[in-house]
């Protein structure tokens, strides 16, 4: 909770900021979402509705109302990467995590999401594990990043 | 004045007039759908779109300022074929099970349908079927009927100040829905039904309780009463085929008859008893040192509203019961021992303009045995136009009938409860006689008339002015409740009611309430007013009648049990 | 050599993280020149320049710049580096090798307009660039160029950042408005345009990254100088993306009017394996796709006007032969059903039909009235939409329906 406040105490009490505020508010916790008590606060500190709130969690990707694994791998599908062999990348990470599109292992550690262009067509095909782009994917690529970030937790 | 073509037809407007109202005044029709009046702009569904001589793309009528020298086209194939496709589209993702639709027949998106000539879709359907949200007692939302117009939203945002429903997701998967997808409840939606009233589909609608209602009829040991509220009479005409603004007074009582009701009454009566105890609740405070500014408590949305967003001024709403329970509490009391009958056979149905008195009805409060509620079920306007439609009256040639009694004089106060600044100026009119002792020389309190969202005006009350406010749509509303929570209130009483323009444009009333037929109901309320040959409610004889037969005084200990209430912060 | 670096002659060679290095190669000097005129003086550049922006429309930007600055009271200026069309990066490069050259033109453009708040609406899966935008913003305020009374003459101003959320249509102007207002990314009616009503109903330019990078050489060289520089309808050079199955992706400078041919065979060294290339598609998931054939069209705005497109930023998709057409404009269509804000009816409920229009081709259940229907549906999305993402999203399919009939036609059960 002192969190939050910390969070809410940077911004100004305005509506502009309700994007940066979610962002951040996503970023500081480790399940990448953000819960309904949080949307009550934040409705509460910029006085919006909560439907307000909602309204743009749901609009934006980058946002989420459920709970997302510690990493969240996005693949891009979009034109460049396809023809680059994208395809490839994701059935490896289907095969590897178990999971598919938008969904999370059981042990809450990736989530695997098909997402837009992540602007690298340059070093395409790539995807993002939170913050990192990881670019001129092959298969085994792929297969090392996920067992270097199972190492991580083990 | 800009001058123009439409369709080579010279047309010349004021400037920034958009090319739909341009259209418009020269008759030319351009269908419309997300488009309501008094409303946003919105151009979301983009079917009023026209061809404008030298541009490739088309352009919405509605938010197109007309400008000299355009050329421009309403039905060209390229905006004929759009139009239809874009309707196809619509329906392509829409249960269009039209005849498993309470809308068959009212629906803008059929009559839309049909104008294009679409007979067949071109396109498969799209519908995912998503659950219903009927949980409440008041408000059903079928969002698979939902074409996501915004108008719902609008209303709700705009002119109420709740945003309870918002747009969530995007694509083609967005639902109008409340925060987290939750379904409707008294927590947080005030059931004004005003989204019911816009929606241009069957998506929002008020629960059907004519059933309930024709089962009471056909119980031969119920003994089954209905009451008939002020703003019904200026509106029901409406639901059954005539203009705006007729007054249908004795033909509603007549309709009513012949469906079977076993006595019809006028919560007129009960509005004019409101006025007796309400205005003597407030000579009370103001001469008492009590909570100041009162408010007025006849509007069951406000309540919610209230009780939901101000928990904190609840002790200066006035503690009357509105004019619906007051005569559901009498109806269930005083009434059986009249006519000697046991007051669980007596059934008591009331004829509302209101979706939030669905709600009020069925608030434990309401209930003088504390088991069963006072008003068993309250139908809408609209819902006793489908009764009357489906036991085949024919309203327009009925032959008037007048209420029944005991109940039976009402007065002009009493009827222009139904118009924003009804219930004060009723309220006046008595309150001022009672003070000065004296005759009012004008009854006319005409600076709380018409549809101006705030509205203020002074009295003389024994010698001294106070001031009073009246306030519509719960926007407003929150004005006038921020000065109180503040203490900043400059008003000894306010009034507040939660739709534009007071009950009649309530969220049961006839579809298509628009500013225009809402001036159009207000000046038939103020005839009726004219008309009545007893205006003020305590020159009403029967009303004396009923306190010395019964209730003794007003704010007596009958009074109190029978006529007051109290109000609760909801939890959140 | 066909490569001309103006923008990017700084990339590899600055530090993008330090000011003085900037400074040290040439950095700031057209602000320098710019504050030493009478700010209409720098509309009257920009217009003699004709640069059209760079965000994909070629709008003249001088239109957008005299229209901000006939403005009285409270204005904005936007930086839109919400770079999301696919097979585009030339922003985020901007951004990552050269990101006070925006700084700088923005600067300037405040000083022409009048304007004392700017904006960097950054796309949230952009965190490198933004991470050095915010960096460079405290750098250019540390050294003055931001704030009050730059450069003791009396004007003021800042820039925030604003980060996306993941939402391809808020690179759309009002998209974009509404998204820094801190609401979902959906459009307004137009008109009034931004530079009448933009942010909180006031004022607001927008330009793209590289049109402002494009600022601070203008003032150098001077319009007159800039116009030389490319075609006559389209001035300066154009940074492409070029990407796909190209045997050296990357980003490339060059002048207007150079050949589409030339960027992928020169600068591209050709298509992977030697494969035949089977379509290109320029500026992204929105702009159309062009056989082979067609390489030899020059990059230059009024060549790209025929597609009523997004073509102007400057991407190049080169798909080679071993896909097929629908494998494309199915991939594309997938993208607009998920990116459409869901607000106008054609784009919301027409976007998911296309693609079920499309897997009948794949499936070949597709019979000539699905074809018409097809066509039909891609103009009444284009014609009908509230926004550029719908009146855009169809160009692809209105193209392949031009240059690759046959393929449609292939599919047709009969």
């Amino acid at each position: 909770m002192n969190q939050i406040k910390e969070i809410l105490n940077k911004y100004p009490k305005e509506e502009e900021y309700l994007i940066e505020i979610l962002l951040e508010f996503q970023a500081s916790k480790k399940n990448h979402y953000i819960s309904s008590e949080d949307v009550s606060v934040i409705s509460k500190y910029l006085n919006i509705p909560e439907s307000q709130v909602c309204s743009v969690i749901s609009f934006y990707t980058m946002l989420s109302m459920s709970p997302k694994g510690k990493y969240v791998i996005q693949v891009c599908h979009d034109v460049p990467c396809f023809v680059n062999s994208a395809n490839n990348i994701y059935d490896k990470l289907v095969e590897e995590l178990g999971v598919e599109d938008g969904e999370t292992t059981e042990d809450k550690l990736f989530t695997l999401e098909i997402t837009e262009c992540l602007g690298r067509c340059n070093e395409s095909p790539v995807m993002r594990v939170n913050d990192k782009v990881f670019v001129n994917l092959t298969p085994a690529k792929v297969e090392k990043i996920i067992n270097d970030l199972r190492g991580e937790n083990k | 004045m800009v001058n123009f073509k439409i369709n080579n037809i010279d047309v010349s407007v004021e400037e920034n007039t958009t090319i739909l109202q341009a259209a418009r005044k020269y008759h030319i029709d351009i269908p419309t759908l997300c488009n309501y009046p008094d409303l946003e702009i919105k151009s979301d569904c983009r079917v009023c779109v026209v061809e404008i001589e030298g541009q490739k793309r088309l352009f919405t009528s509605c938010s197109t300022v007309a400008r000299e020298g355009m050329v421009i086209n309403t039905n060209s194939p390229k905006v004929l074929n759009a139009r239809k496709t874009i309707i196809e589209l619509i329906l392509a993702n829409h249960d269009a099970n039209c005849t498993a639709c309470p809308k068959n027949l009212n629906c803008e998106l059929q009559t839309l349908a049909n104008k294009l000539g679409i007979d067949k879709n071109r396109f498969p359907t799209v519908l995912e079927v998503k659950p219903i949200d009927d949980k409440n007692p008041v408000l059903v939302r079928n969002i698979n009927r939902c074409i996501k117009c915004g108008r719902c939203i609008d209303v709700c945002k705009n002119i109420q100040a709740m945003s309870v429903l918002d747009i969530m997701g995007r694509s083609k998967d967005i639902e109008i829905t409340p925060a987290y997808g939750k379904y409707l409840t008294d927590e947080f939606c005030t059931y004004c039904g005003q989204c019911s009233s816009v929606c241009p589909v069957g998506a929002i609608i008020e629960k059907d309780d004519t059933d309930q209602v024709w089962e009471a009829l056909n119980n031969p040991h119920l003994h089954v009463v209905v009451q008939v509220a002020p703003a019904v009479r200026v509106s029901l005409g409406e639901e059954l085929g005539m203009e705006p603004g007729s007054i249908v007074t004795d033909k509603i009582v007549a309709a009513l008859n012949y469906l079977g009701f076993d006595a019809v009454y006028d919560t007129d009566f009960t509005a004019d008893l409101t006025i007796i105890e309400e205005g003597n609740e407030l000579i009370h405070r103001v001469t008492n040192n009590g909570v100041l500014p009162m408010i007025t408590s006849c509007c069951p949305g406000w309540i919610n509203f209230a009780e939901q967003k101000y928990p904190d001024i609840l002790d200066h709403i006035s503690s009357c019961k509105s004019p619906q329970q007051m005569f559901g509490a009498l109806a269930k009391s005083y009434y059986p021992e009249k006519i000697k009958k046991d007051p669980k056979d007596i059934f008591v149905v009331s004829i509302m303009p209101c979706t939030a008195k669905k709600y009020e009805a069925k608030r434990a409060e309401m209930s003088v045995d504390n088991v069963n509620p006072d008003v068993d079920v309250v139908l809408t306007t609209r819902e006793l136009g489908k009764m009357i439609k489906q036991m085949g009256i024919n309203f327009d040639s009925i032959k008037g009938e007048e209420f029944d009694k005991p109940f039976g004089i009402t007065t002009g106060a009493a009827a222009i409860f139904g118009a924003t600044g009804g219930v004060m100026e009723a309220a006046l009119r008595t309150v001022y006689e009672v003070v000065n002792k004296e005759e009012l020389k004008d009854i006319n309190f005409t600076d709380v008339r018409g549809t101006k969202g705030l509205k203020e005006a002074e009295v003389d009350l024994g010698g001294t002015k106070v001031k009073v406010a009246v306030a519509h749509t719960l926007a407003n509303a929150k004005i006038v409740c921020d000065q109180v929570r503040e203490g900043t209130s400059p008003y000894t009483f306010i009034e507040i009611m939660t739709c534009p323009g007071g009950c009649i444009g309530g969220g049961g009333q006839p579809y298509g309430t628009t500013s225009e037929v809402r001036e159009k109901r207000i000046e038939a309320v103020y005839q009726v007013d004219e008309d009545m040959s007893i205006r003020k409610s305590h020159d009403n004889p029967d009303i004396k009648a009923l306190y010395d037969d019964y209730l003794e005084k007003p704010l007596g200990e009958k009074s109190h049990k029978l006529l007051h209430t109290h109000y609760k912060a909801r939890n959140k | 050599m066909i490569e001309m670096k103006v923008i990017s002659k700084r990339f590899g060679k600055v530090d993008p993280l330090s000011i003085d290095s900037y400074i040290k190669h040439d950095g700031y000097k057209g602000l320098e020149k710019a504050i030493s005129n009478h700010p209409s003086h720098i509309i009257d550049e920009v217009e003699k320049s004709k640069i059209r922006g760079r965000g994909g429309a070629g709008f003249p930007t001088y239109i957008k710049v005299r229209a901000l600055s006939k403005e009285a009271g409270k204005k904005y200026i936007v930086c839109n580096a919400d770079e999301g069309e696919p097979g585009n990066f030339k922003d985020r490069m901007i951004m990552e090798n050269d990101p006070h050259s925006v700084i700088e033109g923005m600067i300037i453009m405040a000083y022409a307009t009048g304007a004392e708040q700017g904006y960097i609406y950054i796309r949230g899966e952009y965190q490198i660039a933004m991470n050095i935008m915010k960096e460079t913003i405290k750098q250019a305020k540390d050294k003055g160029f931001l704030g009050k009374n730059i450069f003791n003459k009396g004007f003021n101003f800042e820039i925030e950042i604003r980060s996306g959320a993941g939402s391809y249509v808020c690179g759309e102007e009002f998209s974009l408005i509404e998204s820094i207002e801190g609401k979902p990314g959906r459009s307004r009616t137009k008109p009034p345009f931004p530079t009448e009503k933009g942010i909180h109903n006031l004022p607001t330019l927008i330009n793209n990254v590289e049109t402002f990078a494009n600022f601070p050489y203008i003032i150098t060289i001077g319009g007159d100088k800039f116009a030389q520089i490319g075609t006559n309808s389209s001035t300066g050079t154009k940074l492409i993306s070029l990407s796909g199955n190209v045997k050296k992706k990357g980003l490339y400078e060059v002048p207007f009017g150079t050949s589409i041919r030339d960027v992928i065979f020169k600068l591209g060294k050709g298509v992977k394996d030697d494969r035949k290339i089977k379509m290109v598609q320029l500026g992204g998931a929105s702009g159309p796709i062009i056989p082979e054939y067609m390489l030899d069209m020059s990059i230059d705005f009024d060549r790209f006007e025929n597609f009523d497109s997004k073509t102007g930023t400057g991407a190049i998709i080169v798909i080679d032969d071993r896909f097929d057409i629908f494998d494309i404009l199915l991939t594309n269509m997938k993208f607009f059903v998920h990116q459409s804000c869901g607000k106008c009816a054609p784009c919301r409920e027409g976007h998911i039909q296309i693609v079920n229009l499309l897997n009948k081709f794949i499936n070949h259940r597709a019979t000539e009235k699905d074809l018409m229907s097809l066509e039909n549906l891609a103009n009444v999305i284009q014609q009908t939409s509230l926004c550029g993402l719908g009146q855009t999203s169809m160009t692809s399919i209105i193209s392949s329906l031009r240059y690759f009939r046959d393929d449609y036609f292939a599919k047709v059960r009969y």
